[in-house]
């Protein structure tokens, strides 16, 4: 593990020289907010960008992909058969993505890459892409990543930190994708003895500036059917209008549906990102519906997120705390607040109301 | 409007303990700054909760359908006027319902007032007439006109149009609103441009249906674009089955739409999908000189045949 340091100067000569081994994508503004774009024509990241209004995701996981092909037309020979479908896995590089964005992926990962099963379009987009992270100074006011093990500067899921030391970029380079994107930027001059010093400073100052905490050291501990039964979930889903822009916006929410669009005889089997918010995530064939209401689901939401997650995985919540669905919700649920109570249950009144 | 979140506990304190209602449905106090969030306090106990500013933009008559209870429910002009169609169309009871009426002067547009700022908003103060956004290093003071949301700044229905209870006196309606000036600019434009625009305008939708889930005219147990049997609709991200749930919404809406702006202002991506369903109360306005959820007598002119209507557009 290394620093190296990159003066501004050699900041675009570097980004456009990566270019020609990498498909660079980065934060942009678009109208009124950041996305995550392809970085071609000469575009530049946005590295003022606090972060962007979705999360980088779908870089790895799109909203929509397609998976094979096939043709229903008997006179080919090869009807019927799904064949699968060419993809781009060259070296890829996302620039100036947020530690708790990075993180994300790391968790996603425990979903698309187990011992039984591996998706092999998220692995190997995965696979083929470094990630060259930014630290973040200003934390949004709805950011808690430190409450949800992540950080302004951590480090999980990066191949690089950058940290912008004013008229230099400091990075602290991880992995060998992180070298070898180095390497390919041209970025090589070592860092002095202080960088090691002047990052840690950093960190601690940009984990200062958190203001948002939220507590979960019981979450674990508590009986899943007495969170599950619990009366505040009335007062939780209430206002909720089952739409899916927390669960689109959120970095580790993975669920997907899979379909099949046919035209003619011929057609594509698809992998689209779902919510556990829509009433279709679990309509079954028979027309029943186990999370038929929007207690239901608002439950499931929080339920997976800050508890069986929790319990089944032992590495805290299937969130990194980037604030986006406090700050996307229409309607203004919190999942700050809901952890607040999910985590409180024990000691709560209503608890003793129910033993009594 | 500050004045109001007092007048409506008091209402609801008093609605709750004489047992007029079993639940009334208001705003309390947001998490983040300009927002609130839709809330329902079940005993007088509880209605010290209840809040008023100019960030109750959501449209509450959304909490309403299909319930069973006694409802009282703090309305705005335009939340009134969708209880007004929820009632005609049979998804609650005009005698379930008290009407705490709001006399409005707008909502803030929080994404107006976020661009106009240099920083993150951290803290919102409201007077009477201005609204206060600071953050760090910053404090920037606004006339509130100045930062309304577009479809309040156009309202001219800002009174109940049906009310059992009132927190204030009426207040007065905006004069010589040009309401429909967006949609004139669609209409002059060459079907290739207005396509061109559909495409920017629609380009960052990822189908969330916030949109969707925060009108209340959106009840249908199941939606088109979420039937499976048949199906209707592709769900990937082509722009053709984007479009088609856009475009279709809006026609769902058509004739039943307030303008509340309960979608645009949901809408995570900031995309103004009121410019079509703006196009067709201007349509309705122009043809049938309806203006919905103002009477609970008047039928929707989609609901019925009268022999004078006009049909110069089949050809």
């Amino acid at each position: 593990m290394k620093i190296i340091q990159i003066d501004k100067g050699q900041w675009v000569s570097g980004l456009n020289q990566a270019a020609a081994a990498y498909r660079l994508f980065g934060p942009v503004k678009e109208k009124e907010f950041h996305s995550f774009k392809p970085l071609t024509n000469g575009l530049q990241p946005d590295l003022s960008c606090l972060n962007t209004r979705l999360s980088p995701k779908s870089i790895i996981y799109p909203q929509s992909e397609v998976m094979f092909d096939y043709s229903l037309d008997e006179r080919r020979e090869d009807h019927h058969q799904l064949m699968e479908i060419a993809k781009d896995y060259s070296p890829k590089a996302v620039v100036g993505i947020r530690p708790c964005d990075a993180k994300a992926f790391v968790m996603v990962r425990l979903n698309f890459d187990t011992p039984d099963y591996q998706d092999p379009y998220w692995l190997r987009a995965y696979e083929s892409t470094t990630f060259i992270g930014l630290g973040c100074e200003a934390p949004c006011s709805a950011c808690f990543c430190t409450s949800a093990g992540c950080g302004p500067y951590h480090e999980e899921g990066l191949d690089v930190l950058l940290a912008d030391a004013g008229d230099r970029y400091l990075a602290k380079v991880m992995t060998e994708k992180g070298a070898a994107f180095m390497a390919a930027a041209g970025w090589k001059t070592a860092a002095d003895g202080q960088a090691d010093a002047t990052l840690a400073g950093m960190r601690q100052a940009a984990e200062a500036k958190i203001t948002s905490f939220v507590p979960t050291d019981n979450l674990r501990s508590l009986p899943n059917n007495d969170l599950y039964n619990a009366t505040f979930w009335e007062d939780v889903s209430f206002a909720c209008i089952n739409c899916g822009a927390c669960t689109y916006s959120c970095p580790t929410c993975w669920c997907f549906d899979i379909q099949d669009e046919t035209r003619g005889t011929s057609g594509v089997r698809l992998k689209n990102w779902d919510s556990c918010m829509y009433p279709l995530f679990t309509l079954h064939g028979t027309g029943h519906n186990p999370r038929g209401t929007k207690l239901h689901r608002v439950r499931q939401r929080f339920m997976h997120k800050l508890k069986y997650f929790v319990d089944k995985y032992d590495r805290g919540i299937q969130c990194v705390g980037c604030g986006r669905c406090v700050r996307l919700c229409p309607v203004n649920i919190d999942i700050r607040r809901v952890a607040l109570m999910m985590n409180g249950f024990a000691a709560s009144g209503e608890a003793c109301a129910i033993e009594s | 409007m500050l004045s109001y979140a007092e007048k409506i506990r008091e209402i609801a304190g008093r609605l709750l303990s004489s047992g007029a209602v079993d639940m009334v449905i208001g705003f309390r106090q947001g998490t983040v700054p300009m927002m609130n969030e839709p809330h329902f306090a079940k005993t007088p106990a509880e209605v010290g909760k209840l809040v008023w500013d100019s960030h109750c933009g959501i449209n509450l008559a959304n909490y309403l359908t299909d319930r069973k209870e006694k409802i009282g429910i703090v309305a705005k002009g335009c939340d009134s006027r969708n209880i007004v169609t929820h009632v005609i169309e049979n998804k609650i009871k005009r005698e379930q319902l008290v009407v705490i009426g709001v006399p409005c002067k707008g909502m803030a547009d929080k994404r107006r007032i976020a661009m106009k700022c240099p920083g993150e908003i951290t803290e919102v103060i409201e007077t009477e007439t201005a609204i206060t956004a600071a953050g760090n290093g910053f404090s920037q003071t606004f006339d509130k006109r100045d930062v309304l949301q577009h479809n309040c700044s156009l309202c001219i229905h800002r009174n109940p149009a049906i009310h059992d209870e009132l927190v204030a006196e009426l207040v007065e309606e905006q004069q010589g609103v040009d309401r429909y000036a967006d949609v004139r600019s669609l209409e002059a434009m060459t079907p290739e441009q207005r396509w061109k625009y559909f495409e920017d305008l629609l380009a960052p939708c990822v189908r969330c249906y916030a949109c969707r889930n925060a009108c209340p005219l959106c009840y249908c147990p199941t939606c088109f674009v979420d039937e499976s049997r048949p199906q209707w609709v592709g769900k990937g991200q082509d722009p053709s089955d984007v479009r088609t749930f856009h475009f279709l919404r809006a026609y769902h809406c058509a004739g039943r739409c307030t303008d509340c702006g309960a979608c645009e202002r949901s809408c995570p991506v900031g995309i103004n999908m009121r410019v079509f369903t703006k196009k067709l109360e201007k349509d309705c306005l122009d043809l049938f000189g309806w203006e919905a959820g103002l009477s609970l007598d008047v039928r929707p002119p989609l609901d019925v045949y009268r022999p004078n209507d006009p049909n110069d557009f089949i050809k």
